[in-house]
């Protein structure tokens, strides 16, 4: 393509997303002030809320745009929080080197199981995953030193290790689960941006056809899963660092990954923006109906069928196509600079070749 | 010793018909319209607790004349499900019908908690449970598993029947061959879809009986019958009722083994054996594919 020629360039941002980058970075530097204003039941609400979002990005990251539907998250959240169990209690480790241990042992692990998985497609895929998530629970139920199957307690003295001068052990939690969610959105959006990104999502759109353009599809989806595999048992270990209590039934139950699936699809599959609408109304929603036991399962799970059924894209999908609105934007857009053709004056045109795969589903 | 590998391993034949029994009805559903259900194994759950609820309601004591009324109740379970439910996702993206079918198996579990909390219920099947003959070579077997072996068997042999004798097997072999030359045939595939469903639906009323005479249930063992189903299918390899039956065997045979080394080790056995084949023979022992 020459574009010398033609004074055309392409551009990504649009107006609103230049704004809401302001809006985001503002919020950041509050969000990080949190620990200095927020009480301390709301402060480990949003510690679940920030591990919640930052899980529904990843399982984001590899069924929505690598097109791997995997119901093995817990797999991983499990692995992450034992590693962190054995690193901190049984070694003693500071639980910070622990934690990024944790992540180390997620990225081993998922290795071998990963290569093992994608030998399958689609649903049986998804069931493998499950079913190696499995493996890992009944695994752990045969470990003696960490409690078998009722699990083990985290000794208050090892978390006291997160207490530092003018920062609780909350707060530090808040600030670690803090700090992992927004990375894990910016690289996501780093990730998408890149030319990785492009191949991933025209894998997702047609697979057969990504790889007669020379795309690696294999070798992507290895990858994807891989991190985001690792990620999640960072993320598990966190999550097990707030609880202070582990066991195999509660680490790889099979509800982490149907919550992760229900924020993902009622947000919008296959968008960044998507899994933050999600968690927000997972929260919302479980703040009015969790009195109601079961019945609030039920409705998520209703609310997340329907929506498959008449909004695909999800909330935030259904919102964005409405009104063109997206605040990350990975869709590349031409634009003419010079009035060439008598109507193309500044007029924006998706690049018709590059759209197709790089943003939202068409 | 041996004597308890060989008692062992007759268990587990007796119980692989009924795996590979909710196998076929998971693989079934695949062949015809590339669809797995992930709420299969909380239909043959739902299915145990309508038994349950009929014999309360109606006073009837014997669980296997509850079939009578579920086996119609489930059929038409599934031609509900699958035509207002389940086509309207089926197409390219693969992702709809996986994630809809996981939230209704969500919805189930849920939905049976709620309405028969989470205690272990157990259908009793009265003297057939309890009687039992020796073979020689001393392996004793009972009344109750062969009777469950040779229901199975038919019913998975009825299956296949269906497949290759009837007009309608005909067509599900057409539209799994080629959906849209079987609609320019003639064929209603929304229509036939539904009657699939309805049909497997049947089966796992089936095989909810002697689930729930064999072992105690609750309403979230259903996720346990799913992983039995697919270990069941890719061991025995895509596309074949019997190769998915013998799957189902050599998934309860190690079942069975791993069982008398621990507690823990019975389901852990019947994984480690999926994964092993999955590694060494990713099209299962006795592939066949019905697609191209």
């Amino acid at each position: 393509m020459n574009n010398s020629s033609m004074n055309i360039t392409v551009e990504r941002s649009t107006r609103v997303s230049r704004v809401s980058t302001i809006v985001f970075c503002v919020a950041i530097v509050v969000l990080a002030g949190a620990p200095w204003w927020c009480p301390r039941g709301q402060l480990s609400m949003l510690v679940e809320f920030l591990y919640y979002l930052a899980l529904a990005e990843l399982w984001n990251l590899l069924a929505g745009y690598a097109g791997v539907m995997s119901l093995g998250s817990q797999g991983f959240i499990g692995l992450g929080g034992y590693s962190l169990f054995f690193f901190a209690l049984l070694r003693g480790w500071h639980p910070l080197i622990a934690l990024v241990l944790a992540g180390v042992v997620g990225l081993l692990v998922a290795l071998p199981a990963v290569a093992l998985i994608l030998r399958l497609h689609g649903a049986y895929l998804a069931i493998a995953s499950w079913v190696v998530a499995e493996v890992g629970r009944l695994a752990f139920t045969e470990v003696e030193a960490l409690g078998r199957g009722s699990g083990k307690s985290l000794e208050v003295s090892i978390v006291r290790k997160l207490e530092f001068p003018f920062l609780t052990r909350d707060g530090t939690l808040y600030l670690l689960a803090l700090v992992i969610a927004i990375l894990t959105i910016a690289l996501s959006y780093r990730l998408l941006c890149s030319k990785y990104g492009l191949a991933l999502t025209s894998v997702r759109d047609n697979e057969t056809s990504a790889r007669s353009s020379g795309v690696n599809s294999f070798g992507l989806k290895f990858g994807v899963f891989v991190v985001t595999g690792a990620a999640m048992a960072l993320v598990g270990a966190l999550i097990y660092l707030t609880k202070l209590r582990i066991s195999p039934a509660s680490a790889f139950d099979i509800n982490w990954t149907s919550n992760i699936i229900f924020i993902v699809i009622i947000g919008g599959i296959g968008t960044l923006e998507g899994p933050i609408v999600g968690t927000i109304v997972f929260f919302v929603l479980r703040q009015y109906l969790s009195d109601l036991g079961s019945w609030y399962l039920i409705i998520l799970g209703a609310l997340a069928v329907a929506i498959m059924l008449k909004m695909p894209r999800g909330l935030w999908g259904a919102f964005s196509s409405r009104f063109d609105v997206r605040l990350f934007p990975t869709r590349r857009c031409l634009v003419f600079l010079t009035s060439d053709h008598a109507n193309a004056g500044s007029t924006n045109t998706r690049e018709s070749a590059l759209a197709a795969g790089s943003g939202e589903q068409s | 010793m041996l004597n308890n590998i060989l008692d062992a391993v007759v268990q587990g034949i007796l119980l692989g018909g009924l795996y590979g029994l909710y196998a076929a009805g998971l693989s079934l559903v695949f062949g015809i319209m590339r669809l797995v259900n992930l709420a299969h194994g909380d239909f043959i759950i739902l299915a145990a607790f309508l038994i349950l609820a009929f014999q309360r309601f109606l006073s009837i004591g014997s669980p296997f004349a509850m079939l009578l009324v579920v086996v119609p109740v489930m059929f038409i379970l599934g031609y509900v499900l699958q035509r207002f439910i389940l086509n309207p996702v089926l197409g390219r993206d693969i992702l709809r019908p996986i994630l809809v079918t996981f939230g209704l198996s969500v919805i189930i579990q849920n939905g049976l908690l709620q309405s028969f909390t989470a205690d272990s219920r157990k259908l009793h099947g009265g003297i057939i449970e309890l009687s039992s003959f020796t073979v020689p070579g001393g392996v004793i077997i009972g009344y109750f598993p062969i009777t469950m072996l040779a229901v199975c068997l038919l019913t998975i042999g009825g299956l296949q029947w269906m497949l290759f004798h009837t007009r309608m097997g005909i067509a599900f072999r057409a539209t799994s061959d080629d959906p849209s030359a079987a609609g320019l045939m003639g064929v209603n595939t929304r229509h036939l879809f539904s009657i699939a469903t309805g049909v497997v639906m049947a089966t796992v009323a089936i095989a909810s009986v002697f689930t729930g005479i064999r072992a105690s249930f609750a309403p979230t063992s259903g996720s346990d019958c799913l992983l039995y189903a697919f270990e069941a299918i890719i061991i025995g390899g895509l596309g074949s009722l019997w190769g998915t039956l013998i799957g189902g065997m050599i998934l309860a045979v190690s079942q069975s083994l791993g069982s008398r080394v621990s507690p823990a080790w019975q389901m852990q056995a019947g994984h480690l054996i999926f994964l092993i084949v999955l590694l060494t023979r990713p099209q299962g022992l006795f592939p066949r594919r019905l697609d191209n």
